[in-house]
């Protein structure tokens, strides 16, 4: 696509892993593997740990206990969108410069950032539908369109892969169908993508595997076998229990 | 007398005026552009705050060395970075929130500073201490303060991109493997150089005046913040100039004169400022309702 070309296969493997923070687990002994090109939804009710656990994936957090390996890949082949609130929108940066960001694996903080960079990214921004935005100031941005921006930096990035925390959290429809397709088209190229969603139709059409999340694995595989009714309701059980 | 008179005669005439223009520029030209990225990264008290921490370092120096550039520096530059430290510390431990801690160290650090020059100085060293003596800098205070200026300068091209990266996205810039808090660091360092070297221009009590000010206008005029930056400096430079001619037509003390003229141009800007500025608003408000 942007930087496109086949991917050598990255696979993800975690061992009982638990992860948490200040001595609290927030998800206790998943064990399983993220196939290379595979392309999962991790879904399940609110305080599952589906964050804290794609944060553990990417490295952001260390593992409690059990460890994560990465075979084919380093920490450098992981792209990670994290959900938005870190990003201080009210900076007065244009969304060139925001895209531009996702570069930094390759320029770092002191190497040129010549022609080639920015070519590609205004190929991003064509991708994502924004291509005349690029001197918009980021805070001028619509929610739907910020997504877009970062989605933009996450193809630029052009990592194995993609690792996305609730993606499509108070976007619109559009948005969504659109940034849904080039999602399926990075997996099209051999990517591996890891998606915390919400919306269990999006998964049910889109994502061939699902990881149904409620503080520990309840069930991880094929999409319609993990869906049903059955597990839905230990996740849900599972929460209730955690809450009473 | 013609405007041009007004205007370039005094520097034309006076070396001590000549001095005190290129030291009060040197400082907004080092200074503004961190005032930038202290009001971006809204750390504008900790600024404030960390201007105040100086003062027990200077007066301690004061104490042991008398009027020992060397000496105040170095216990200005000791102080700040601790109070710094110590407050961040606080901070992250305890319940406490950054703008409270911050507060509380830079109450104290007024208290022991002022306290501390007047146990061995006289009123006027407190004067001269808090509001500086842009009227009498010697050559070492205008070799320190350009120094200060080129170095700071040099770091922000070199650091620009982690500053801007570590400022919007922390999360992203960790995540890719760049380090934040040695940038964090840096810029706390070239904080608390500038402050030090700046006090003896304008006083612990107004250089983070010069620091503020032109940062917080120069944003109401461009869109960017590598606009702001150059326009910060300018802003310093032109308040520098305004000041002190004011100070010298009408017998006022110089250095309040400046950070007024930099109110002024702060005010101005908020009233008139293209970007967000309140006839900008009220103009985009009344189109809206059209």
């Amino acid at each position: 696509m942007v930087v496109g070309g086949p991917r050598a296969p990255a696979r993800i493997s975690l061992e009982q892993a638990s992860f948490g923070w200040r001595g609290r687990r927030a998800v206790s002994d998943v064990s399983g593997v993220f196939a290379p090109g595979s392309m999962t939804a991790i879904v399940g009710p609110n305080g599952a740990g589906k964050s804290t656990l794609i944060k553990g994936v990417m490295g952001v957090l260390r593992p409690m206990s059990g460890r994560v390996t990465l075979d084919g890949a380093g920490r450098r082949d992981l792209a990670w969108l994290p959900q938005a609130a870190e990003l201080d929108r009210s900076f007065p940066i244009t969304v060139h410069e925001l895209v531009a960001m996702g570069a930094w694996r390759r320029v770092g903080a002191w190497r040129r950032f010549g022609m080639p960079e920015r070519e590609r990214v205004q190929q991003a921004l064509a991708a994502v539908g924004l291509a005349g935005a690029g001197d918009r100031i980021v805070g001028t941005l619509s929610g739907g369109q910020l997504q877009r921006a970062l989605f933009a930096r996450l193809l630029l990035q052009d990592a194995n892969v993609l690792l996305l925390d609730e993606p499509f959290a108070a976007v619109d429809s559009h948005t969504v169908d659109d940034l849904m397709r080039l999602l399926g088209a990075c997996h099209a190229e051999g990517r591996t993508v890891v998606a915390v969603l919400h919306d269990l139709d999006l998964v049910r059409r889109h994502f061939p595997q699902t990881l149904l999340l409620s503080r520990h694995v309840v069930a991880w595989g094929d999409t319609a076998a993990v869906l049903n009714e059955a597990h839905l309701r230990t996740a849900r059980e599972l929460r209730d229990r955690e809450l009473a | 007398m013609s405007l041009m008179d007004w205007v370039v005669s005094p520097f034309l005439d006076y070396g001590f005026m000549r001095r005190a223009l290129a030291g009060a520029c040197a400082l907004s030209f080092g200074a503004a552009p961190l005032g930038v990225f202290l009001v971006l990264r809204r750390m504008s008290l900790m600024g404030d705050a960390m201007s105040h921490a100086i003062l027990p370092g200077v007066a301690a120096g004061f104490l042991l060395s008398g009027l020992s550039l060397t000496a105040m520096l170095l216990g200005g530059i000791i102080t700040g970075l601790a109070v710094a430290l110590l407050a961040g510390l606080v901070s992250r431990l305890t319940p406490l929130r950054e703008d409270a801690s911050f507060a509380a160290f830079y109450l104290i650090s007024l208290g022991l500073g002022v306290l501390l020059v007047s146990l061995r100085g006289s009123n006027m060293d407190l004067l001269h201490v808090l509001f500086g003596t842009v009227l009498g800098l010697d050559d070492d205070a205008l070799l320190l303060v350009t120094v200060c200026a080129t170095i700071t300068l040099l770091s922000l091209g070199a650091l620009y991109r982690l500053l801007v990266a570590e400022c919007l996205d922390p999360g992203f810039l960790r995540a890719a493997g760049g380090n934040g808090s040695l940038v964090h660091m840096a810029f706390l360092m070239l904080v608390v150089f500038n402050l030090v070297s700046g006090f003896q221009v304008l006083g612990t009590l107004m250089v983070v005046g010069i620091m503020m000010l032109p940062a917080a206008s120069a944003r109401f005029w461009t869109r960017t913040a590598a606009g702001q930056i150059p326009l910060a400096a300018v802003l310093g430079a032109a308040a520098s100039l305004v000041g002190l001619l004011v100070s010298y037509h009408y017998s006022l003390p110089a250095s309040p004169a400046i950070i007024l003229s930099a109110g002024v141009v702060y005010l101005f800007s908020v009233a008139c400022g293209p970007q967000g500025g309140l006839l900008d608003i009220s103009r985009r408000a009344r189109g809206a309702a059209h």
